[in-house]
């Protein structure tokens, strides 16, 4: 076959290209009525669900079209195709083939085509009726984009012999490519493959002039393909499954030969024609090429003796990976996440290996790398690596002691890809991202030295240097961490050091790298966007080859991202602090009265039931830790995440019950309510005798007449309207308790579940914010009693008042949270600390002010020019610099 | 087998165009219609002054029922603000711009339910058509040298024909091929009558959407016995390099090439930076020629695209450069002044070449 051949091209979510070097298609029979009993039987009884599992069974068999069929007399053929295919539209791992839609009716077929979004196959077609409806039926396939099988079917009846055939192929090629131009290439023929070994004599010959056939179709027609229903060949020794799957091996050795090119098979069961007892081998090809006149009568004499029990299942049970060779069950573990098994496989390979580290640098590292190309080409998501992690972890704590044991007798060490020492900045104790990095890392070999949270610069590079680290990876969540981040910076160029940094964490970017932290380390710095990067950034990184260039484009990027900085005409204009603060908001005090606090002063919540929470918990956040996105719950539908977004939840919530069932964690919550008035755009509140300072920002942003610059504080009535108004605070934790079980997890190298742990604590905390800023509303405070808002209304903060939170983009001084938190004694009354970069701890806690004014609303304070934060400094009693270090991130300006 | 074009003098202009050069989209609509910041009163107008149409009989008649906001259908504006939208086209034609996209992304009966104004439909997309082309003709009178033409918008709907939106029931859609067909038919044939030069689907969510829309076109080919030009645009969701229904950009191509459209591409959703992978696929397998009509970068913080005409237009330049394009413009967020700027840039430089067809051994 020539390469100008055109390839037959078919898509479901993913393209299939039919090209000579693909040599077989595979075509999977069972999501067919006609020919599988069990898939009747659960369309039958409307069990899709168990349907859609043929159809990913299949796919996971190695199927490469699926075809689906509905005919059955009891059956609404069209209404089963629309509903079949629907479902499986949504499932990624089945969706991504294309689908050949199989009836004899065509009103079945169309329905089937409208469906579909990708290219699929009709299945079939032919001149059983006469040219018209042919060519009727052959325009609209063109029409809905699809190919088409040809049956070898015209008035006369079906083709058996050779000849006829040919003649009614080549008819059919004619009429289609000749009267509606139909393209060669998007036309397979089936030119029926009849029973074989049924003790009739004209049935003798019946695979053999399919066979003759196939191979004088191509040749003739080389842009078009040639299939078949393969399991029709054996239909006389049903009851006998090895024998029909020898069959159906030997018939498509010499079919495929020939040109067969596609066939309807079992993907699960297709035999290997080199495995077959030769025996009978030898007696099924007798049968199958017609090669002597006894041929059937003595397959049956021995076909008995090779009928199995019902171990060999139908459409191969889910645990039919556990009969492969050890290491592919090994990279089946690791692949799909299964470490049920993984020990015992890890000891028989150990068994076998003359080094235990051989066990780990072989099939351990092979499957991890199959993870590790899947993941890079988009075909795994992370909670599926995690999984990954947990049972290459798992593996591994097996192998320990037999290595101690070993390294004792010879003193050798194993090598990895590289080392890297990770840790939360000081001040921050976010890690959620950092852990996710450092188990990906892991897993594709590098040796990660986790320090944790809240680490000091210095204890991070002595660690490096200790360690001999290859590369250190900083991340943070909070504002501050992003100043703490540049100190690293600058600590490691003065200290000498010439391994790269890593950057990463929320609120980085390349933007803030590339102006803030690389000019304080030239040697290496690279900003890493999320997990998905960081394995290539730190393979380049260690890699001889690659380093310079890898660097040389970092360093070019960020030299452009500061030009381009420099350069840029601000897109939005500042006006001066002034303007903007005559611009401010300027609200009608002279007929609102603020609402006063049905309970005034500190209200102390000391254990809130979890299960209280549930429905307040936003869940979409979660699936963004895990970078997976979209918006639940319909990304758990969503074509690309859907399936690992509904295992990652599924997972969340067996962990979920447990942490409520079990009270894992303890949930508390404080909010307090003082009387306060605007003094400029600070608020004096008043703490009994005391007189305490809230300190707040106001935007500068250059906006339309009608927009006013906001500041936090123009919510608030002014001192000199003499009205009362009040303020609140809270602070709310529910990560109390996690320690313990965090650590249990981690014992058990299971850092998959640690991390769902950590994320629905934070999902607890902010469901309980959201609770506890109800329970003010309607009770506390008590301004809006009525309330009645459904949790997506919640959600989307469709209430009256506001809960901004100090160092969130309203009031971005985490410093103020010092005050706030002495307002409440938050430690005291919520367990919650604050760690010196004002980052609170647990990290599952939430903090912030109440404001009840019906027009108080959510706001970026953005960009300040330096008259504001001079100002500022002032109202705070801090030197200019302290505050331009607090405020580093808003600065609209170079500080001196 | 194929019909022949409609109107073959156009057809030829622009095939002949498309040889020498790589011609240039208009670019957003929607932003240029927000910086005329239109009031609910401008975007009724007078016949739709009480938020119904006057001189729709059946809503007249039952006018004792309060209007429905119109504020936000820009298609709308196509009808009672026409100075405005023709002058957004004189700007994009004075720009540069080759093809000018019709007003009509949201011109189906799906799209205008939302506002009760689903009579309308084939109103909007006469209109619209015929808006665009009267404004291309008059630039065409000024540069008789570089021809305009008038590309019929055909927008994804609200709705997807193979994506639930019922979580707990996969197997659940809120449309049928058969309404989306139906849907597409009815604008495809005003904008035909209005004088479209070509008919484009785009911003293609869900492929099957576009099938149903080209399976329209098709009929409605048959029906006139003759064709237009089709040009087809899918849109990269996000960096996970699949369309919304979760198509590759190779699957995509594939599942359209049937169409046997004049150009296929990608816009919406991506900056040029993100979408360039994307495209440098598209331009490696399609047979036909290749469109490229980007955001201005990525949404910021606050949800604007501040990608500035030169950086986009430095972006762009490379894509013309690499040989990936034939026809270029700007989605989301770009300006008159972004167009201007990816002229300049990909003026002399010449178009994608075609993939020499291999032929059919009959």
């Amino acid at each position: 076959m020539n390469d100008t051949v055109r390839p037959l091209q078919l898509s479901g979510l993913e393209p299939l290209r039919i090209t000579p070097d693909l040599l077989f298609i595979n075509i999977g029979e069972r999501t067919n009525v006609t020919g599988s009993a069990q898939f009747k039987k659960l369309i039958k009884e409307d069990r899709y669900d168990e349907a859609v599992e043929v159809a990913r069974q299949q796919v996971a068999n190695g199927a490469q079209i699926l075809d689906v069929n509905m005919d059955e007399g009891l059956l609404d053929a069209e209404a089963a195709m629309v509903r079949f295919l629907r479902l499986i539209a949504s499932e990624p791992d089945i969706a991504r083939i294309p689908v050949m839609v199989d009836s004899s009716k065509w009103s079945v077929i169309e329905a089937g085509l409208q469906c579909l979004q990708g290219k699929g196959v009709v299945n079939s077609i032919s001149l059983k009726e006469g040219e018209e409806p042919f060519l009727e039926q052959a325009r609209k396939i063109l029409r809905y984009g699809a190919a088409t099988v040809v049956m070898a079917f015209d008035e006369q009846g079906q083709a058996d012999s050779v000849e006829r055939r040919l003649e009614i192929c080549e008819r059919s090629y004619r009429l289609l490519t000749e009267k509606i131009g139909f393209p060669p290439e998007d036309i397979i023929f089936d030119s029926n493959i009849f029973p074989i070994g049924t003790g009739i004599d004209e049935h003798a010959d019946n695979a053999v002039n399919f066979i003759k056939a196939a191979s004088e179709l191509r040749r003739r027609f080389p842009h078009s393909h040639v299939s078949g229903g393969v399991s029709n060949v054996s239909f006389s020794f049903r009851g006998n499954n090895p024998v029909r799957e020898a069959i159906h091996c030997v018939f498509l050795y010499h079919a495929i030969k020939a040109g067969m090119n596609m066939g309807i098979v079992n993907a699960g069961a297709l035999a290997i024609y080199d495995d077959l007892d030769p025996e009978l081998r030898e007696r099924v090809e007798d049968v199958v090429l017609n090669r002597r006149p006894d041929s059937t009568e003595r397959l049956m004499e021995i076909a008995d003796r090779f009928k199995k029990g019902p171990k060999d299942k139908d459409d191969g049970s889910a645990l039919a990976w556990r009969s492969l060779p050890v290491t592919k069950r090994l990279e089946h573990a690791l692949v799909h996440g299964i470490d049920q098994f993984v020990t015992e496989d890890t000891e028989e390979v150990r068994a076998q290996s003359t080094r235990t580290l051989d066990v780990i640098e072989g099939p351990l590292m092979d499957g991890m790398n199959v993870v590790g190309d899947l993941f890079g080409a988009g075909k795994m998501f992370l909670p599926q690596v995690v999984k990954s992690a947990r049972v290459m972890k798992k593996a591994v704590a097996y192998l320990l002691p037999f290595m101690e044991e070993e390294k004792k007798r010879s003193g050798e060490v194993s090598k990895s890809n590289g080392k890297i020492v990770m840790a939360t900045v000081k001040g921050d104790v976010h890690d959620i991202g950092k852990n996710i990095v450092g188990v990906v890392l892991a897993c594709n070999n590098f040796e990660v030295i986790d320090l944790g949270v809240m680490v000091p610069a210095q204890k991070i590079l002595d660690t490096a240097i200790a360690e001999q680290a290859d590369m250190i990876g900083v991340s943070g969540l909070i504002t501050p961490s992003l100043e703490e981040m540049s100190h690293v910076a600058k600590e490691m160029a003065r200290q000498n050091f010439n391994i790269p940094l890593l950057i990463g964490g929320a609120t980085t970017s390349r933007a803030h790298t590339a102006l803030k932290i690389e000019p304080h380390y030239e040697t290496a710095c690279v900003w890493v966007k999320d997990a998905s990067r960081a394995v290539g950034v730190a393979q380049s990184l260690v890699s001889k080859e690659l380093v310079d260039g890898f660097l040389a484009k970092v360093r070019s990027e960020y030299a452009e991202v500061r030009e381009r900085h420099r350069t840029r005409t601000p897109g939005k204009r500042l006006v001066s602090f002034e303007a903007a603060r005559s611009n401010g908001s300027k609200l009608d005090w002279s007929s609102y009265r603020p609402p006063a606090p049905r309970k005034p002063g500190i209200t102390v919540f000391d254990d809130i039931p979890l299960g209280e929470l549930l429905p307040v918990v936003d869940w979409t956040p979660f699936f963004q830790a895990w970078e997976l996105h979209g918006r639940y719950p319909a990304n758990l539908t969503d074509p690309v995440v859907g399936t690992q977004a509904t295992e990652l939840f599924n997972d969340a919530q067996a962990i979920l019950k447990r942490v409520i069932d079990e009270k894992w964690l303890r949930a508390r919550a404080v909010v307090g309510f003082w009387p306060v008035s605007r003094v400029g755009d600070d608020l004096e509140l008043r703490n009994g005798a005391e007189t305490v300072m809230l300190h707040h920002l106001r935007q500068q942003a250059d906006k339309p007449v009608e927009r006013p610059n906001l500041c936090l504080s123009d919510f608030i009535a002014p001192k000199d309207t003499g009205i009362d108004d009040w303020i609140g605070g809270f602070a709310v934790t529910a990560g109390l308790g996690i320690e313990e079980h965090l650590e249990r997890f981690h014992a058990q190298n299971d850092d998959y579940s640690a991390i769902i742990l950590k994320a629905l604590a934070d999902r607890f905390a902010e469901a309980l914010a959201e609770y506890m800023h109800r329970k003010v509303r309607t009770e506390i405070w008590g301004y809006a009693p009525d309330e009645a808002l459904d949790n997506e209304a919640l959600i989307d903060e469709k209430y009256r008042g506001i809960r901004p939170a100090p160092g969130y983009p309203a009031c971005p001084d985490h410093t103020e949270k010092a005050t706030l938190f002495r307002l409440l004694d938050a430690t005291r009354n919520a367990g919650v600390e604050l760690t010196e970069g004002f980052s609170m701890y647990p990290a599952a806690a939430v903090s912030g002010w109440y404001f009840s004014h019906p027009d108080s609303q959510y706001f970026v304070v953005g960009k300040l020019t330096r008259d504001q934060v001079e100002e500022y400094a002032k109202r705070k009693g801090w030197e200019l610099r302290e505050a331009e270090r607090w405020l580093s991130a808003n600065l609209d300006y170079d500080p001196d | 087998m194929s019909l022949p074009w409609l109107n073959p003098q156009r057809a030829k202009a622009l095939t002949d165009a498309l040889a020498r050069r790589i011609l240039i989209i208009d670019g957003a609509m929607g932003t240029m219609v927000q910086g005329y910041r239109l009031d609910e009163a401008a975007y009724r107008g007078e016949r739709f002054v009480e938020g119904f149409d006057r001189l729709h009989e059946p809503q007249r008649n039952a006018a004792t029922q309060p209007g429905h906001d119109l504020k936000g259908n820009n298609d709308l504006l196509t009808l009672t603000r026409p100075d405005v939208i023709g002058a957004i086209h004189d700007a994009y034609l004075q720009a540069g711009a080759d093809f000018i996209e019709t007003n009509t992304f949201n011109s189906t009966s799906i799209s205008q339910a939302d506002y009760h104004l689903e009579h309308l439909v084939r109103e909007l997309n006469v209109e619209g058509a015929r808006l665009a082309r009267a404004r291309c003709d008059a630039a065409e009178a000024a540069t008789p040298n570089q021809p305009r033409f008038v590309i019929g918008v055909l927008g994804p709907t609200s709705r997807t024909a193979s994506i639930s939106p019922n979580v707990n029931d996969p197997g659940y859609r809120n449309t049928s091929f058969d309404e989306l067909r139906l849907n597409y038919r009815e604008a495809a044939s005003g904008l035909i009558d209005g004088g479209a030069d070509v008919l484009m689907v785009e911003t293609i969510f869900d492929t099957l959407n576009a099938k149903a829309a080209l399976f329209a076109i098709e009929e409605e080919f048959d029906a006139r016995g003759a064709r237009l030009p089709v040009m087809i645009s899918g849109t990269i969701t996000d960096r996970s390099g699949r369309t919304l229904s979760g198509q590759t950009t190779e699957a995509f191509y594939i599942s359209v090439a049937h169409a046997q459209p004049l150009a296929v591409g990608l816009n919406c959703a991506l900056g040029a930076k993100e979408l360039r992978e994307y495209v440098d696929a598209m331009s490696r397998i399609a047979q036909c020629h290749v469109s490229a009509h980007p955001n201005a970068g990525l949404p910021n913080a606050f949800a604007e695209y501040d990608e500035t005409p030169e950086e986009m237009a430095a972006l762009i330049g490379e894509f013309a450069r690499s040989g990936l394009l034939n026809i270029v413009g700007g989605c989301c967020g770009t300006t008159p002044a972004h167009i201007a700027a990816i002229a300049a840039a990909v003026a002399n430089v010449a178009p994608r070449q075609l993939p020499t067809p291999i032929a059919a051994a009959a």
